[in-house]
């Protein structure tokens, strides 16, 4: 299973000991051993790294995992594979699976199942109500000694304040934030994309952005009140980074994700395709709830995450069968496949000069971490220091691929990127010690 | 594709007596029509005087031609509409081409077969075009992506209905000769028109002054203030007696019950005080100005009942020019999407 081996010469990032600088990650039994310069190596695996960047594995507190109840989309086999190939060694699984893991029986099913099948981590995260119908809690004491870490009604907002601040007071007993997908129903009814002239071009149904902030500023004011913790998904919007900006300087416990396509797509996305062009596509793979927006609402997301107002990237990964994106655009589900193409995706701000390297990988593995809290569950995750879980990323930031969904291992091909090329790409994954991807061309 | 249908001889270049297709009819390229969002000047010319030549094939004593013999058209309706069925249904007879007309139940989804393949279904059956109308924005798009026969978009959604535009203009064309320069009004519920949308996109292209009224609730997103090339060039004006100003011509859009009770205006009294196109307010318009509306009218509505049916109404022209338009549609694809699969 998992065996000493030793990554030589790569420029090595850490962000939890701000270490950036040429050296060996030496493993051995699944944790790291040692971060030396020239260490010795007597009997492990070679890897030679130079001119790649080595870094913890990159976690993602925001996957759909789809299983169980949904194997048609995704199940944890597939998606894990997914995951090792975007570089993630940890993914925090949503609840609203069929039964939704809204109880301690489904959870446990999901780590087991994980414990079998899957080749990353898997930290599942609980809904917030019964069957996430907003209505009534869930269980949430079970679901926390289950080893949930965080509570969700992801894919629906907790509509109902009241009861998100209940969730709020009660989910503080276990130390566990609720993450809420903000979006205020009655604005965003109908909508299948953002409201704005290209949804009028399109005679698309529209959701304003205040569909989001709205309901982002209510979940500060209550996590304000209670002195709980509020995680706010996938914000999208200028309105809602300025909300969650302005609640961390009043010190409300509040932190946020943004997703990589928010960071570089455009709701122009919807109508012309990633590749651009005049015809009118209606492209359904870049159908996601909340919609891609307008330019300058990414920006505000972009300096967001640069700023440290957004925490961290999670990727929202959305898996759908092909049936459900081959149909009438009202009638498309939401959501993207992310996990393989989030490095990549993220990659477009390093080059454009909008994030340093260094700043992404702490986003992508120390900041989502620290955001639910994670090396409480799991000690030393997303840090190079010995003892920790020898959880790696390989990733070449410079290397050039055309993203092509046939060769995703996830099950879901739905992504708006076919044929557009990404520069900066994964090279190798790490899991516990254990190579879990490795690229065709580069490594040998 | 396949066809399963044995191919027919067609007539090597259709004949057409009598329909001269215009001089350079090489500025047609289109298998489909699924929006005017993107036609040069050029091609609308082309539609218009090849409709010129349709209208006089109405004209006739027997008004049939064989210029499209042996050709199939399939109606696919998964709305329900009268005038515009009915129109593509003769507008195929008249020249000749065999028309059958599908039942579709009101949403694909429903009745279980998705989209594409009813429309890979109708076109292995046979159909060299499929006149779609679908409730959903961009149903043609998605048919036009997958089929090898020719789409015409017979009205999608809140997205467009290409052909209503044609027959507005060519009817605006018979009284004012050129649109350049005049002003053309649009009342009503622009935010649920596609008639409303492509009309725009039409007339702005000819460089027609196009005002849209409504109170802001029914305004799309972003038309008052959208870039170059984003949306049609209009103004945005929401006091109808101001809008009507000078104006060439007045549209009306249909105003639904169900907008009444949906919160965008409080309801019927209020909205025809202020927006009802009536003879106080058509006075403040050019003394030749005319008033046009894509049906079916809610008279006293949107429309009083003396200027829907008085002599400054254009409603029956509009009607009786949709046959004329939907036969130069169908003339000018069915060559190229002909030629194609040759």
């Amino acid at each position: 299973m998992s065996e000493r081996i030793i990554i030589r010469g790569g420029r090595v990032i850490d962000p939890a000991r701000r270490l950036d600088e040429i050296a060996d990650v030496l493993l051995d039994s699944g944790h790291i051993v040692e971060v030396v310069r020239g260490g010795a190596a007597d009997g492990a695996r070679e890897i030679d790294a130079r001119g790649l960047v080595v870094a913890p594995g990159f976690v993602d507190l925001h996957t759909h995992l789809r299983d169980p109840g949904l194997e048609y989309k995704e199940d944890i086999a597939s998606g894990t594979r997914a995951a090792a190939r975007g570089g993630f060694t940890t993914v925090c699984a949503m609840p609203n699976t069929q039964p939704a893991m809204d109880n301690r029986a489904t959870v446990e099913y999901v780590l087991r199942t994980a414990a079998a099948e899957a080749i990353v981590r898997v930290l599942p995260i609980g809904a917030v109500s019964k069957d996430r119908a907003g209505e009534a809690l869930a269980e949430l004491g079970d679901l926390a000694a289950a080893g949930c870490v965080g509570f969700s009604d992801d894919g629906a907002p907790v509509d109902d304040a009241t009861l998100m601040r209940r969730a709020l007071e009660y989910a503080s007993a276990f130390g566990l934030p609720v993450i809420d997908h903000c979006e205020e129903p009655s604005l965003s009814h109908g909508a299948v994309m953002h409201e704005g002239w290209v949804a009028t071009r399109l005679g698309l149904r529209g959701a304003p952005a205040a569909a989001e902030s709205s309901m982002v500023e209510r979940d500060v004011a209550l996590a304000a009140a209670t002195g709980a913790h509020v995680h706010i998904a996938h914000v999208s919007t200028r309105a809602a980074v300025d909300a969650v900006r302005r609640a961390k300087a009043r010190g409300v416990h509040v932190t946020a994700e943004a997703t990589p396509h928010h960071l570089t797509l455009t709701d122009e996305t919807v109508a012309f395709g990633a590749l651009g062009g005049d015809a009118l596509l209606y492209d359904t793979d870049a159908k996601v709830n909340p919609p891609l927006r307008p330019q300058d609402d990414v920006d505000a997301c972009v300096d967001g995450l640069a700023d440290g107002t957004i925490d961290c990237v999670a990727t929202d990964h959305a898996p759908h069968a092909l049936i459900e994106k081959l149909c009438e655009f009202d009638e498309a589900a939401f959501g993207m496949s992310g996990l393989e193409t989030a490095f990549g995706l993220c990659m477009r701000l390093v080059h454009a000069g909008r994030l340093d390297l260094a700043t992404l990988v702490e986003r992508m593995t120390l900041g989502p971490v620290r955001a639910l809290g994670l090396d409480r569950v799991v000690p030393g995750i997303a840090t190079l220091a010995a003892g920790a879980p020898a959880d790696i990323v390989l990733l070449d930031p410079e290397r050039a691929w055309v993203v092509d969904p046939e060769r995703f291992a996830s099950k879901g091909k739905n992504t708006p990127l076919a044929g557009v090329t990404l520069r900066g790409a994964v090279v190798a994954t790490v899991a516990g010690g254990r190579m879990v991807f490795e690229s065709e061309a580069e490594l040998v | 594709m396949t066809t399963i249908r044995t191919p027919e001889p067609r007539p090597a270049e259709p004949a057409a007596p009598a329909i001269a297709p215009s001089p350079d009819d090489t500025a047609w390229r289109r298998r489909h029509l699924l929006d005017l969002d993107d036609f040069g000047a050029e091609e609308i010319e082309l539609l218009m005087t090849t409709t010129d030549a349709m209208k006089e094939v109405l004209a006739r004593e027997v008004p049939r031609v064989p210029a499209l013999r042996g050709s199939t058209i399939m109606t696919l309706f998964y709305e329900n509409s009268t005038r515009t069925r009915s129109s593509f249904e003769l507008a195929g007879k008249v020249l000749g081409a065999d028309v059958i007309n599908v039942a579709a139940s009101s949403s694909s989804v429903t009745k279980g077969e998705s989209l594409v393949d009813t429309v890979k279904t109708l076109q292995a059956i046979g159909a060299d075009v499929i006149v779609m109308r679908h409730s959903r924005s961009g149903a043609p798009y998605l048919a036009a992506r997958h089929a090898s026969c020719s789409i015409v978009n017979a009205g999608d959604g809140l997205h467009a209905h290409p052909t209503q535009a044609l027959l507005d203009l060519y009817t605006m064309r018979a009284r004012l000769g050129d649109v350049r320069g005049r002003k053309v009004v649009i009342v009503g519920d622009v935010l649920h028109s596609r008639v409303a949308r492509s009309d725009m996109w039409l007339l702005t292209s000819l460089g027609a002054e196009v005002v849209v009224c409504a109170p802001p609730t029914l305004i799309p997103q972003g038309l008052a203030d959208a870039g170059e090339g984003q949306l049609p060039p209009v103004r945005v004006e929401t006091d109808l007696d101001v809008a009507v100003r000078d104006a060439d011509v007045v549209m009306a859009l249909r105003m639904q019950n169900e907008r009444m009770t949906g919160g965008f205006v409080p309801g019927v009294r209020e909205y025809s005080r202020l927006y009802q196109v009536n003879e106080g307010r058509l006075a403040r318009a050019k003394p030749a100005a005319f008033v046009m509306h894509p049906g079916p009218m809610n008279e006293g509505v949107e429309i009083s009942h003396e200027v829907a049916h008085g002599l400054q109404s254009q409603v029956e022209g509009q009607v009786a020019n949709g046959v004329a338009v939907r036969m130069a549609v169908l003339w000018l694809i069915t060559r190229v999407g002909g030629r194609s699969r040759a």
